[in-house]
């Protein structure tokens, strides 16, 4: 039985150089933000080629000026309390997500009874229930909280009951015959094993947060990027609009890429000998 | 209590189906203390069944299994450690980490587990694998450290299950010489499940084969092989020739017409 020098180990990076590592990001974030640079230059261009009234389509510069000319006043004030209500709503969604999904694992009653209850929560359309809320809630952060934890519990609730199910049985059996019992088997095996799944739950679910939040906003509010959008619209400000979709979209990048900060922290096991993606 | 503490496993007439299928039936299976019983036989016959049961896993349907004195599923449980073909090792586990398992589902910290587990790394020739996650890690290596969990679950008895089927045959040799003299030095009651004669006969005191499905106890070997110092001199020496053509002979009449495996 040699002892084999690990195979992938031939394949993995060599200690690199602080220039190395600066080359591999930018060689990895380059095209994209390469693509990025060029769709703004041609919206750009092709508003000024064309002519086209601020109104209808305004260039990114016009839009970049909004958004350092609105900043304080209007778009500071609106990002924080969207913000406020993305990361306080994906929280609740991670925890009682979580805490169900770890229920209906142990429960089989629970799985039975409350199962297609969950499922049918998630037929109730968005548009319709937000106003509901606003009408109950009022104009406060309790409605949009719930909107978006609402909507970001589901994904993670599925993915990590999925992972759960899906963990080996014969890791069950022979966890018990090492002194293994259930709580032991669930800490040690079942968690663990169902953490890669459920980041991918949380993933999805850090794409719907932002929208789930400006819905919530936009039935009712009196601050966040949803109102000012709401607002801005009747005026046809749509440079600002468009700022506030910049802020809400590069709040959504950033929570995904929390989120995979996070993934990579606690399964980083799962991703070795994958290719990066 | 005024019970004697029985002293062996003892499998009565047990049966056990699943549906409609007969896994194993009316078999009859002593193993005393302190000796290892290899049980071979073609795939498919029931063998694994037969250590499910054992160990408490699973019960059979008609017959009883007592494993020293215990006849319960928690206690045979107890008493027994299971060690499967796949090494089921957690990927997310150092080596020394997955070793440590049993003695953390016993409540003992993390630090201690891998304190009392990392000796025991150096006695069983994985010294500096300690800190490599399995899949860094060779088949064979796998299943030592798989093994080495095995054996600090403090078990009594411990049922082998092919514990070497997945490796290729020149670790296979490797393996079963290491385990040949681990078990020399730490005496354990043992039953193993295997296709391959040779490693029953390496491995076992007695030899027991199976029919085909469903698995029905056929003939007992008792295997008495001269104390020489190397696997090769001992598949060579002519005691062991005979006995693994018996064997054999009694799995190809076990298995009707088809000639035994390998």
């Amino acid at each position: 039985m040699a002892s084999r020098v690990p195979a992938d180990r031939a394949g993995q990076r060599p200690a690199s150089s602080r220039a190395g590592r600066g080359w591999r990001v930018l060689r990895r974030y380059l095209p994209a933000a390469a693509v990025l640079v060029a769709i703004l230059a041609a919206w750009e261009l092709a508003t000024a080629v064309f002519g086209v009234r601020d109104y209808i389509l305004p260039a990114p510069s016009a839009v970049a000026r909004a958004l350092v000319d609105r900043w304080d006043g209007t778009l500071a004030s609106a990002t924080w309390v969207t913000l406020t209500e993305v990361l306080l709503g994906f929280a609740i969604a991670v925890v009682a997500g979580v805490l169900i999904a770890c229920g209906l694992h142990f429960s089989r009653i629970a799985r039975a009874a409350l199962y297609p209850w969950l499922i049918g929560s998630q037929t109730v359309p968005v548009v319709v229930i937000a106003p509901v809320l606003a009408i109950i809630f009022g104009y406060t952060l309790t409605p949009k909280l719930i909107l978006v934890a609402l909507l970001c519990f589901f994904p993670i609730v599925v993915a990590l009951l999925d992972g759960l199910a899906s963990v080996d049985p014969d890791l069950s059996r022979l966890m018990r015959t090492l002194h293994g019992g259930r709580w032991a088997i669930f800490r040690r095996v079942e968690l663990p094993a169902a953490l890669p799944s459920m980041f991918t739950g949380l993933r999805l679910s850090a794409a719907y947060a932002a929208t789930a939040a400006v819905f919530g906003e936009y039935s009712g509010s009196s601050d966040g990027l949803g109102h000012v959008m709401r607002q801005a619209v009747p005026q046809l400000q749509s440079a600002l609009v468009f700022a506030a979709i910049a802020l809400l979209s590069a709040m959504s990048v950033a929570l995904f890429v929390l989120v995979t900060a996070c993934e990579r922290l606690l399964v980083g096991w799962a991703h070795e000998g994958k290719n990066d993606r | 209590m005024g019970l004697p503490r029985r002293d062996e496993i003892r499998l009565t007439g047990v049966t056990r189906r699943y549906g409609a299928v007969v896994a194993v039936e009316r078999v009859d299976l002593v193993v005393p203390r302190g000796r290892r019983v290899a049980v071979v036989g073609p795939s498919g016959c029931g063998k694994s069944t037969l250590l499910g049961l054992i160990c408490g896993l699973d019960e059979p349907d008609e017959g009883a299994v007592d494993v020293l004195g215990a006849t319960d599923p928690a206690g045979r449980l107890d008493r027994c450690a299971w060690m499967p073909q796949r090494d089921l090792l957690l990927p997310w586990r150092s080596a020394l980490a997955n070793a440590a398992v049993p003695l953390e589902n016993q409540g003992i910290s993390r630090r201690a587990a891998r304190a009392v587990v990392r000796p025991l790394f150096e006695r069983f020739g994985l010294a500096g694998f300690e800190d490599h996650r399995p899949r860094q890690l060779s088949g064979g290596m796998r299943q030592r450290v798989a093994f080495v969990r095995t054996f600090v679950a403090g078990k009594e008895v411990l049922l082998l299950d092919e514990p070497f089927g997945a490796l290729d045959a020149i670790s296979r040799a490797a393996a079963q010489e290491w385990l040949r003299a681990t078990l020399d030095a730490e005496p354990r009651t043992v039953v193993l499940v295997t296709h391959d004669v040779e490693e029953a006969l390496l491995l076992g005191h007695e030899i027991v084969v199976l029919t085909g499905r469903p698995g029905r106890v056929t003939a007992r070997h008792l295997v008495d092989l001269p104390a020489v110092a190397t696997r090769r001199e001992l598949v060579a020496s002519p005691e062991f020739v005979r006995l693994r053509d018996q064997v054999l002979a009694a799995l190809e009449q076990s298995a009707g017409a088809e000639p035994a495996e390998r």
